[in-house]
């Protein structure tokens, strides 16, 4: 099993400890018996609460999506039915494509993000500060933050207010009932919230560059333009990668922001999958048929993770050559 | 000659000062910005909180006439001490099992050679990656199932162990070098007495890193309670959702209740700031 792995950290770990055991093959296995007893006795309690909670609904979501599940009385396995279902509802398509828009996120998110953690990663008086006040947005709960942005995006609200004042407009903008802008209103939060969680990350990554690098560019005539592009990205490119790949997951998966701001509203302007899976779970009690929306969803984003995963993998290692 | 040079030198040190001056309030510039960006929707739902119910949409910053009028109310008239204390024992109880349960479970997975070591960690880890399809579906009928509908257990057993806090847990016990571990129990010291006098005092740092990542996520927890709780039961934000929804005419003390749920985060998270942004950073990392 997992011997070679498990002997070889021994050994480097403790030296001594190894060479006992390797002696004795007897006492080795039985040794070895009683800490695994040991082992899952520590381990048990956990284990129990993930298998059930954790575990058991990824293996039962499947067989239930083939499923008419129905709160009372019996279920059935209906084959496919439920998911020619969800391939004829325009509403399950619609959700579907607002989730694939939602993605459009991503590029100004990342590109903000990285810009911002190059300027708090300078040597300022005060920059932590700033880093901790970018980061509050993200440790607030969607509910407030949802409400707070409500008040700003209101037809009477302060935003509104202001491009009125300044005649930029003339009549207000209803960020949030209008279907032109609805979908974009709720991008825009989801930027502002992000920008900090992201920045942080590259912060993490910009730190782990060695300064030399940058410097011996500097000194060698490359402007600071220069470096950034020349260095500094590439640099970056694992985090880049990963957080784009986060960032994706988090954008197809958009739902809180929806459940919150405007229920899908108007007009299934801001439908999104998680809201439309939700909405037959909890709003219809349509157990096997929100399943199955779901499981066409989980397979669409394992999809995509999988080909950036391996595409980044493959970019990445071209650089590292 | 050498005076000169002297003077040549003298105008390009001063431009590039010049120079590192104005990137510098350029900088600060973005820098501030940025922060009125990110802090202005709180500023003003603190503003606004203050406000008497017939000027909310004023444009000034701060009120004419302040008020605590809608504290009073939400305190009064929307039972936010109830949803708080909701909040807090569902939070606290979560926290207590989360790191007994994943400092339990990380440790053999740390110091210990096991069969079925390998199979464990891997299907851990990939727990992080596989979705669940219906997963809040499922653990409804689970929920249902054990008979703990609309009981505050229904909340904190699901969320009882992260999977993250055992990744983080793990780490830190591969920080705490063997020698220790190995002396115990040549003397004898039998294995949770050795966990529990050895190995947890050696991972504090890591124990406060999972009270604070907790925190933040089971004090904004609302999705999974409204599912199998009654308003009665909600806690904080699962509330606001709820009573925004239903006063939402009533824009006062929906600020004040905003105002109050996140002002407990925002203080933890600053108190706690430097352990939460290293484990954020060192996520990506490892």
């Amino acid at each position: 099993m997992a011997d070679f792995e498990e002997k070889a950290q021994k050994h480097t770990n403790s030296r001594a400890a190894g060479n006992i055991i390797e002696n004795r093959p007897k006492k080795n296995f039985k040794k070895k018996l009683h800490m695994s007893l040991m082992a899952y006795a520590f381990m048990a309690p956990a284990l129990i609460v993930l298998i059930v909670f954790v575990f058991y609904p990824i293996i039962y979501s499947i067989p239930l999506a083939f499923q008419d599940y129905s709160v009372i009385g019996e279920s059935h396995f209906i084959g496919f039915d439920n998911f020619e279902r969800a391939f004829s509802d325009p509403e399950f398509w619609t959700a579907m494509k607002n989730s694939a828009l939602f993605v459009a996120c991503v590029p100004v998110l990342q590109i903000l993000s990285i810009l911002l953690a190059v300027v708090v990663n300078c040597k300022m008086r005060g920059v932590t500060i700033f880093r901790v006040l970018f980061y509050i947005p993200v440790v607030t709960s969607m509910i407030a933050i949802s409400i707070m942005w409500s008040f700003l995006f209101n037809p009477d609200g302060i935003i509104n207010s202001f491009l009125l004042s300044q005649h930029l407009i003339t009549q207000p903008i209803y960020f949030l009932a209008d279907t032109r802008y609805a979908l974009l209103s709720l991008m825009f939060v989801t930027i502002w919230q992000g920008l900090g969680y992201y920045m942080m990350l590259y912060l993490a990554g910009l730190q782990s560059i060695p300064t030399e690098l940058t410097e011996a560019a500097e000194i060698d005539g490359a402007g600071k333009v220069a470096a950034f592009f020349k260095i500094t990205i590439p640099m970056l490119k694992p985090y880049i990668w990963f957080c784009s790949l986060f960032s994706v997951l988090a954008a197809l998966g958009v739902f809180d922001i929806a459940f919150a701001m405007t229920k899908g509203g108007p007009d299934k302007a801001t439908m999104v999958m998680n809201l439309y899976t939700y909405n037959k779970a909890f709003g219809t009690f349509e157990f096997g048929y929100s399943a199955a929306a779901g499981l066409i969803m989980s397979v669409v984003t394992t999809a995509f993770s999988m080909i950036i995963f391996f595409y980044g993998k493959k970019g990445g290692m071209n650089n590292g050559d | 000659m050498e005076i000169s040079k002297k003077d040549s030198t003298i105008p390009v040190k001063h431009s590039r000062k010049t120079k590192k001056i104005v990137v510098k309030i350029v900088l600060y510039m973005i820098l501030i910005s940025v922060a009125i960006l990110c802090a202005g929707p709180f500023l003003w739902m603190l503003c606004t909180s203050f406000k008497g119910n017939e000027n909310i949409y004023e444009m000034s910053l701060f009120p004419k006439n302040p008020t605590i009028s809608n504290y009073i109310g939400v305190v009064k008239f929307l039972g936010l001490p109830k949803y708080i204390l909701n909040t807090f024992i569902m939070t606290s109880a979560g926290i207590v099992l989360d790191v007994i349960l994943a400092s339990l479970c990380a440790y053999p997975l740390a110091k210990f050679d096991f069969y079925g070591k390998k199979l464990v960690t891997g299907v851990l880890l990939s727990t992080q990656i596989l979705p669940a399809a219906a997963g809040l579906i499922v653990n409804y009928l689970t929920i249902g199932k054990l008979g703990l509908m609309g009981n505050y257990m229904a909340v904190i057993l699901p969320g009882s162990v992260a999977v993250f806090s055992i990744i983080l847990f793990r780490q830190a016990y591969f920080a705490v070098p063997n020698e220790i571990l190995e002396a115990a129990r040549i003397d004898g010291a039998n294995e949770f007495y050795i966990w529990i006098k050895i190995m947890v005092p050696q991972i504090i740092p890591a124990v406060s890193t999972v009270v604070i990542f907790d925190f933040v996520n089971k004090w904004n927890n609302f999705l999974w309670p409204i599912i199998v709780l009654d308003p009665d039961k909600y806690p904080i934000a699962a509330a606001l959702n709820y009573l925004g929804g239903m006063f939402n005419f009533q824009f006062g003390y929906i600020a004040a209740a905003t105002i109050i749920s996140v002002v407990p985060i925002i203080i933890v998270f600053i108190l706690f700031q430097k352990n939460y942004i290293n484990a954020v950073g060192g996520a990506v990392k490892g």
